[in-house]
């Protein structure tokens, strides 16, 4: 079902429709007097290709929702940007998020939409569904009431919706027909760009399947690049075309996911991979010896060399940047591809 | 606790200004110990002096300096404010900690019982009371009225707390090692409803106060001994300020602002200490 | 349905429930006085002259059977209740023989309509203001209001209303500051009369509104200032939904429905008068009648105000807690 792109190093500059920057994004808190930076975001660089879906793996606390956040320029005090920039190209519309924000605000919904981690309660409480469609999208289609409507129905419909949820409360709904809702809301504009955060989380397994196919077949549909964030690996080898590894606030290793899966080359995706269950392996899953690096206060080096099976000196030493890996992606490790999954 | 204060003091401007104004009401109080004639005595100095030299704030018609007159009121009423806080205090402590800790169908009937006693109007029956007791309510019983008026809504606050904390893991260890259930509540429930104690008694003061102060104004409680409210009382009833003698009304309308805006700026600053959302409000942009 | 109902059955047993303690508290307070009314009302009476001692003794008897002190105390509880019921609070002493549910009666449509007035007044302003503060945390406008609104806020009833009174009848003398209503005009839906009491309800109403906002500005900034970093409306602003739309729709909404539960408390507490704005402002309303019956010595009206007073802060709370449900979607019926 998941059709992996081949690795094209040469990709032309109107492909990207994201392109971030050597991106930081710290937050920063001053009060009574002691000043205190937790750096989420701290130096990123990537890409995002028409028609694709860019997946964002990590544990919690990883920064993988402020990078996201930061992406869509949806942060606020205490978080700021302190360093980098943002860039989406829609067509020939070409955005600099955090030096454009009118640009931007222009663009939200119509080329970009966004579903959200916790969307049980990102729809108004005390606003019927049919409000939240013309708050959000009426004045990007150019229609009539009348007609908005009907568009608005037939895009329910398509996604295997009832029309009637268009007078419900949000309260009225179970937690799957909300996040479909939340699904038809983000998609009814036919947008180029979809972010997605943690979409499946609170749900349960079933519904969870239900969900990823419906995304999968409307991002298809229109043909939109998706960038889909979770912690749960096995979603990601369900839905995502590339990968990228976030740990402690920055890239471990970004590349094709089927060959990230089948060849990792920085020993905490392999880690990663190695924790997912598989069908007749009975041997219990490894953990990570310690705990993730406190973002206020991250070690020196690479920041993964204190939990790390194959640490050198080395790492607690230089910071390894991010370069080309041996299966057409970047890896930010001194020692790529010296582990495999077994 | 110490650290806290300075810190307080340091960087929290509602604080340092509260902490002023209060510092100059206890500065005052402190004063009424050393005042040169008895409180309760009139015509004790030449009457309808306006504030100068002399009489720093003035003297009113019944022949009272002012500012001893101010510093004598301001003790007693904070002395009545303080009663009715510490009792209220109690009754809420007690009734949230063990409603909470209980639970149930106990828990039930505690709040309706006291949801019922919040629900009815304080002002009219304290002044029903006021009426049948007459010249027997003296401040004593007028603070132990009020008290028993004034801990239904806090006690639900405390209540709220001690509810999420029955289930928690040191109450069932608690219960476990044998502990009383007094001593569960008093050495670990207590601590974390302090914060909540602390900035609710700053308003029950501030509600107490306004209490004695409007049953004064009206001359329902003792009008020669001396309070805010009385005071206010005793230039209405010489109509200062037809006579003209404005200093009689503005003194103790002065002290009076001063201390509930002293008393609401800090009760606010603390609040603002102990819930950090409101400090991540604070810091802005 | 159905499920209404129960919550309207359960409103109504709490409403039943806090009507019989205040008014057994009202009855309590009364008998265990060391008061006896009748011995007070006759050293009253025979104050001014007529000491026929068979004549007081008629009167005595006939206090008895009208303050129902007579019988036990279960008998005098239980005659007690049937006269509140049947809303007979019995003559008024001070203005005998005027029963004491006329004398409220003519006071309460002052009470209502002033209080009533004011708290509106102070909701609207105090929660606009609030939500604009709270929306736009970092205009400098909204800072300056929110210091002075902030210094208001402590400031209690009295001290508003006599610097109302002091400025605006001293001072600047341009409003009445006594009364409801101009004396020599004739009550009745004449222009004079309404522009009259118009005018003698300004400075009361303002001393109410003054010190209503504060907390209607503080509680809804803080709400706002919550809402506003909630999902759903983070959502519509990452979905570009425009400003007003958000604020109105997503926070101000939202913010709303606490808000309106404290307005429908404090309308219900209406009804138990302002005291200190009616007596600085010797305004005819309750409070001032209560005042007045306490000064005069009057037992059936301070009773039967207390009591009346009890009974209609719980029945309005009823009455507004059950159109609750209509306002708020989410809310649980049953």
């Amino acid at each position: 079902m998941t059709e992996v792109l081949d690795f094209k190093p040469a990709v032309t500059q109107a492909q990207d429709v994201l392109t971030i920057r050597d991106l930081k994004a710290y937050y920063v808190n001053d009060m009574f007097g002691v000043r205190r930076e937790v750096r989420a975001v701290d130096g990123i660089s990537l890409t995002v290709r028409r028609n694709e879906v860019y997946g964002i793996a990590g544990e919690s606390s990883s920064g993988k929702t402020s990078l996201i956040k930061t992406l869509a320029g949806a942060i606020r005090p205490p978080m700021r940007v302190v360093d980098g920039s943002v860039n989406f190209s829609f067509g020939d519309t070409h955005i600099d998020v955090y030096a454009e924000p009118e640009k931007m605000k222009a663009a939200r919904w119509q080329n970009l939409s966004y579903i959200m981690q916790g969307s049980m309660s990102v729809l108004n409480p005390v606003r019927r569904i049919k409000h939240a469609f013309n708050d959000f999208a009426f004045r990007h289609m150019g229609l009539d009431r009348r007609a908005f409507r009907q568009r608005v129905e037939s895009h329910l419909q398509k996604l295997g919706l009832d029309p009637n949820v268009l007078e419900a409360f949000p309260h009225q709904l179970s937690g799957g027909m909300r996040q479909r809702v939340t699904i038809a809301l983000a998609t009814v504009c036919e947008p180029e760009f979809i972010i997605a955060d943690e979409p499946t989380t609170a749900l349960d397994v079933l519904v969870q399947q239900d969900v990823l196919g419906l995304l999968k077949e409307v991002q298809a549909r229109l043909g939109s690049s998706v960038v889909f964030v979770t912690h749960d690996m096995s979603v990601h080898a369900a839905i995502t075309d590339r990968l990228a590894i976030m740990y402690a606030g920055r890239l471990a290793e970004e590349g094709p996911t089927q060959a990230m899966f089948d060849n990792p080359q920085h020993p905490y995706t392999a880690h990663l991979i190695a924790s997912l269950p598989r069908i007749g392996d009975v041997s219990t899953r490894k953990s990570l010896a310690g705990k993730p690096p406190s973002l206020a206060n991250p070690p020196s080096g690479c920041r993964f060399h204190p939990r790390c099976p194959i640490a050198i000196d080395r790492c607690s030493k230089e910071v390894p940047e991010m370069l080309p890996s041996a299966i057409g992606g970047r890896v930010a490790c001194f020692r790529a591809g010296e582990v495999a999954v077994k | 606790m110490f650290k806290v204060l300075r810190d307080l003091l340091r960087y929290n401007r509602e604080f340092l200004f509260g902490s002023l104004l209060i510092a100059i009401i206890l500065a005052v109080v402190v004063a009424s110990y050393f005042a040169p004639y008895d409180e309760m005595m009139t015509y004790a100095v030449i009457p309808d002096m306006p504030p100068g030299s002399e009489y720093w704030l003035g003297t009113n018609s019944r022949g009272q300096d002012m500012f001893w007159q101010l510093a004598a009121s301001m003790r007693n009423t904070l002395i009545f404010g303080i009663v009715v806080a510490l009792i209220s205090r109690v009754i809420a402590i007690a009734v949230g900690l063990i409603s909470g800790y209980v639970g149930g169908k106990t828990d039930q009937a505690i709040m309706a019982f006291n949801d019922t006693l919040g629900a009815l109007p304080n002002i009219p029956i304290l002044l029903l009371l006021v009426f049948v007791l007459r010249d027997q309510m003296t401040w004593p019983v007028l603070a132990l009225t009020a008290a028993l008026l004034g801990w239904t809504h806090d006690s639900r606050l405390i209540r709220s707390v001690a509810l999420s904390l029955r289930t928690r893991e040191f109450t069932r260890h608690a219960a476990f090692s044998g502990m009383r259930t007094t001593q569960i509540l008093l050495r670990e429930h207590l601590p974390y409803v302090m914060p909540i104690v602390f900035f609710t008694t700053m308003n029950n003061l501030i509600w107490a106060i306004g209490l004695e102060v409007t049953l004064s104004i009206l001359g329902f409680s003792d009008i020669n001994r001396p309070t805010i409210g009385g005071m206010i009382y005793w230039a209405n009833a010489h109509s200062a300020m037809v006579a003209g003698i404005w200093w009689w009304i503005a003194v103790p309308m002065v002290a009076v602002v001063m201390l509930f805006i002293g008393l609401f700026l800090l009760a606010m600053s603390v609040n603002e200490y102990i819930d950090p959302r409101s400090r991540l409000a604070r810091m802005g942009a | 349905m159905n499920g209404f109902l129960i919550y309207v059955a359960k409103r109504f047993g709490q409403l039943v429930f806090v009507v019989v303690t205040g008014v057994t508290l009202a009855f309590l307070i009364a008998h265990f006085s060391p008061v006896d009314p009748v011995e007070q009302t006759l050293s009253l009476v025979t104050s001014f002259g007529a000491t026929d001692p068979r004549s007081v003794e008629i009167l005595r008897q006939s206090l008895r059977e009208l303050y129902g002190t007579e019988g036990s105390l279960i008998e005098q509880y239980f005659l007690f209740w049937g006269r509140v019921l049947r809303g007979d609070f019995g003559p008024s002493l001070s203005a005998f023989p005027t029963p004491v549910m006329t004398i409220i009666g003519r006071a309460l449509p002052w009470t209502i309509g002033l209080l009533t007035l004011a708290t509106l007044i102070a909701w609207v302003v105090g929660n606009t203001l609030g939500a604009i503060a709270g929306y736009f945390r970092n205009s400098r406008a909204m800072k300056v209001v929110g210091l002075f609104v902030m210094a208001l806020q402590p400031i209690p009833t009295y001290i508003s209303g006599l610097t109302l009174l002091i400025i605006f009848g001293f001072l600047w003398p341009v409003l009445p500051i006594s009364g409801g209503a101009q004396l020599n005009l004739e009550p009745g839906m004449t222009w004079a009369y309404i522009s009259s009491v118009i005018q003698y309800g300004t400075l009361p109403a303002l001393t109410l509104v003054l010190v209503g906002i504060g907390g209607w500005f503080i509680s809804m900034r803080s709400l706002v200032s919550n809402i506003v970093t909630d999902d759903h409306v983070v959502y519509a602003e990452l979905g570009g939904v425009p400003s007003r739309t958000v604020f109105s729709q997503y926070v101000a909404r939202n913010a709303m429905l606490p808000q309106v539960t404290g307005l429908a408390l404090s309308l219900g507490n209406v009804f138990g008068g302002a005291v200190i704005v009616e007596f600085i402002f010797n305004y005819p309303g309750i409070g001032k009648l209560m005042v007045a019956g306490i000064y005069a010595g009057d037992y059936s009206l301070v009773l039967g105000v207390t009591t009346f007073s009890v009974i209609a802060v719980a029945v309005a709370v009823f009455l507004i807690d059950i159109t609750y449900p209509l306002i708020d979607p989410r809310v649980k019926l049953g």
